[in-house]
């Protein structure tokens, strides 16, 4: 029998129980939208989050202490840097265009009766290089600033609307850092929430050298922030890096390290990865529902079979072959699950357009996954359908005319 | 191949058993009958005497349990089921007593049905259905589905249905069983006339033995077996 013929037959039967086949799909549509779902917003996330942390500056560069093999983390232990390391990387490490010191804690900072908790960074000049954070008003802190040990910062967004208020220009004005009083230079461009919800305006920085005198007591660093000169360095500057440090730190061959210097493309792998875990779950939901929308269909296959059984005694009769009836049926299914899959790729789409706009994740709806939605749903049709098709092509001619 | 002259259809020696221990049924107990091309044959007996048995053996939609089945010489044992297929769809027409059309299709679309398997194109089927209910009387209802049709009507359709593909042979169980003696009359004048006119071999099964008038031979089965075998020009 011919395709169209076979299909048109699968479309009148269809039809003639429109309520039943709609809701035998739903299965399908609920296993298909969840693919496109996952699919849509599994590239979406990894766009995101990719894109903010290619913002970080893809060619920087981070070096903390404590062994890469440690349970994670800074380990307690081994020992910070120093403003000679700092010096040496400038001077040795040609790979390595930007050099700076970070050093971070929570600090209180007061302005007239306000007050806020914020993070507060002792850095150097470089650090907005590396960063590539411009100002919105005033300037960035210099490398006199850091010579003199001047009592000078630059604020975010939120310090600013916070202590000053939205629209006043603090340039000048005085602010005390933790007991120390200290002149605004400089106001960040806003960076606004991260991905995580972080806020990234609540900041304050001011110079390494006064954080070191009048913050901390010691001139240690946490971190070192680096960036290459070019992307397709980043490995020799890690080198570089790397090897000034052992020799620094008279570290012997075979030893192990007893710092890290890791690179943005290693957390935008790990970031991938927590993507990933979250698009295999939604990949779950997916296969769970699609099996549950097969065996929808094979059901209800199965229960038209018996019902039309006599039916299928006069297509026999009539010289229908084994074959014939098998692919009448098997093209039921397909088209059953095909309509099912259609109506999930529509929902789908709607339901990532709006999760994304409700997340604020760019939307994005892969064309793979269109083709992706067809594909797993007619092989849903084919394999839950050749069950109940194949039962049908094997009843007997007469036994199947006497059915009542 | 067959021997020219040889029978159409030949039962050898068949047997039929349905069910087995105590529910064990002997249809058929070792029949003998050859049915001839151009003959009309009528089979009566009565019920439970296994005419239908040997009618659904006749239209390839059983198989004996023992014996042979022979079309033109050759052992339908023998052929594949794709092939019985074929021999069903075109060579063989069968008419039930209960009209057997598919409910909710139109008229048309049950004639076309035989056509649908032996992939003759859509527009080709149309108008050979259409043909064929005009032959049996039906021009114009071509639309209606079976619940609109008297039973003669659907008896027509299901005759229409039957000799669509042209086949050699037409078997019908008691088709007019279901209906008043004016329709059965009228079904009767139809089919003496295809085997009259058409030369198609008719077996039809019947217990009114006016019915079994219309008839060259009549077979009589009783308990599985045949009774008598006899031409019926003497009447
Ligand atoms: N599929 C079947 N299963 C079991 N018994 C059957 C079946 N078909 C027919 N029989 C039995 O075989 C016998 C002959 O039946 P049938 O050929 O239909 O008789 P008839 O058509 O002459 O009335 C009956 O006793 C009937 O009950
Ligand atoms: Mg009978």
């Amino acid at each position: 029998m011919r395709i169209t013929t076979t299909t048109g037959l699968a479309v009148a039967a269809l039809l003639r129980a429109k309520m039943r086949s709609l809701l035998t799909t739903l299965g399908v549509v609920i296993g298909v939208a969840a693919v496109i779902i996952m699919q849509s917003m599994g590239t979406g996330a990894t766009a995101l989050v990719t894109g903010e942390l290619s913002g970080l500056g893809s060619n920087m560069l981070m070096m903390i202490p404590g062994s890469a093999h440690g349970m994670g983390g800074p380990n307690r232990s081994a020992p910070l840097f120093t403003p000679a390391d700092l010096e040496a990387i400038h001077r040795e490490c040609p790979a390595v265009r930007y050099a700076a010191s970070s050093n971070g804690r929570s600090a209180r900072v007061v302005v007239g009766e306000r007050n806020r908790s914020t993070n507060l960074l002792g850095t150097t000049a470089e650090y907005f290089d590396i960063r590539q954070w411009g100002t919105e008003l005033g300037r960035t802190l210099s490398d006199d600033d850091q010579r003199q040990a001047a009592k000078v910062c630059v604020i975010g967004e939120t310090i600013r609307n916070e202590l000053f208020g939205a629209g006043v220009d603090p340039v000048g004005a005085e602010m005390r850092v933790h007991e120390t009083s200290c002149r605004v230079i400089g106001v960040l461009e806003a960076k606004g929430a991260s991905t995580f919800g972080q806020d990234q305006d609540d900041l304050v920085l001011m110079p390494a050298s006064t954080f070191a005198r009048r913050i901390m007591g010691d001139d240690k660093i946490g971190v070192v922030m680096l960036s290459a000169v070019s992307e397709d360095r980043i490995d020799e500057a890690k080198a570089q890096v790397e090897s000034l440090m052992r020799q620094r730190r008279r570290i012997l061959e075979g030893e192990e390290d007893d710092f890290t210097v890791r690179d943005m493309r290693e957390l935008i792998a790990l970031m991938g990865t927590v993507t990933g875990v979250l698009t295999s779950l939604l990949a779950g939901v997916a296969a769970v529902s699609l099996l549950v929308g097969g065996i929808g269909i094979m059901n209800i296959m199965l229960v038209s079979v018996t019902e039309r059984t006599r039916e299928i005694g006069i297509r026999l009769a009539v010289g229908a072959r084994a074959r014939d009836i098998l692919a009448q049926f098997l093209v039921e299914a397909v088209v059953l699950s095909l309509l099912g899959g259609i109506l999930g790729l529509l929902i789908g789409a709607g339901g990532s357009y709006a999760a994304s706009r409700m997340l604020g994740i760019p939307f994005t709806l892969p064309p793979m996954a269109a083709l992706l939605a067809v594909i797993v749903s007619v092989v849903v049709g084919v394999v839950f359908g050749v069950f109940p098709a194949r039962k049908a092509a094997h009843l007997h001619p007469i036994e199947a005319l006497r059915f009542e | 191949m067959a021997e020219p002259g040889g029978p159409l259809l030949s039962l050898r020696s068949v047997t039929k058993v349905f069910g087995e221990g105590d529910a064990t049924v002997h249809a058929l107990r070792g029949v003998d009958l050859d049915i001839h091309p151009g003959e009309f044959v009528a089979i009566m007996g009565t019920s439970g005497s296994g005419k239908s048995t040997a009618m659904n053996i006749l239209g390839c939609l059983d198989v004996p349990s023992s014996g042979q089945y022979l079309v033109e010489g050759i052992p339908v044992e023998d052929l594949p089921a794709d092939v019985l297929a074929a021999l069903r769809n075109d060579r063989l027409g069968f008419v039930f007593q209960g009209f057997n059309l598919l409910p909710r299709t139109s008229a048309l679309a049950n004639v076309e049905l035989p056509l649908v398997y032996a992939d003759v194109p859509a527009r080709e089927r149309g108008r050979r259905a259409r043909q064929a209910l005009a032959e049996v009387g039906l021009a114009g209802r071509e639309d209606a589905h079976p619940n609109q049709l008297s039973g003669g009507q659907q008896q027509r359709v299901a005759i229409a249905r039957a000799l669509i593909n042209e086949p050699e042979v037409l078997l019908a169980d008691e088709p007019t069983g279901n209906l008043d003696s004016r329709t059965s009359a009228e079904i009767m004048t139809l089919l003496s006339g295809l085997n009259r006119d058409r030369g198609i071999t008719i077996v039809m099964v019947t217990h009114d033995v006016e019915i079994a008038e219309y008839a060259g031979r009549l077979v009589t089965f009783r308990d599985g077996g045949i009774l008598s075998d006899q031409p019926r020009s003497a009447a």
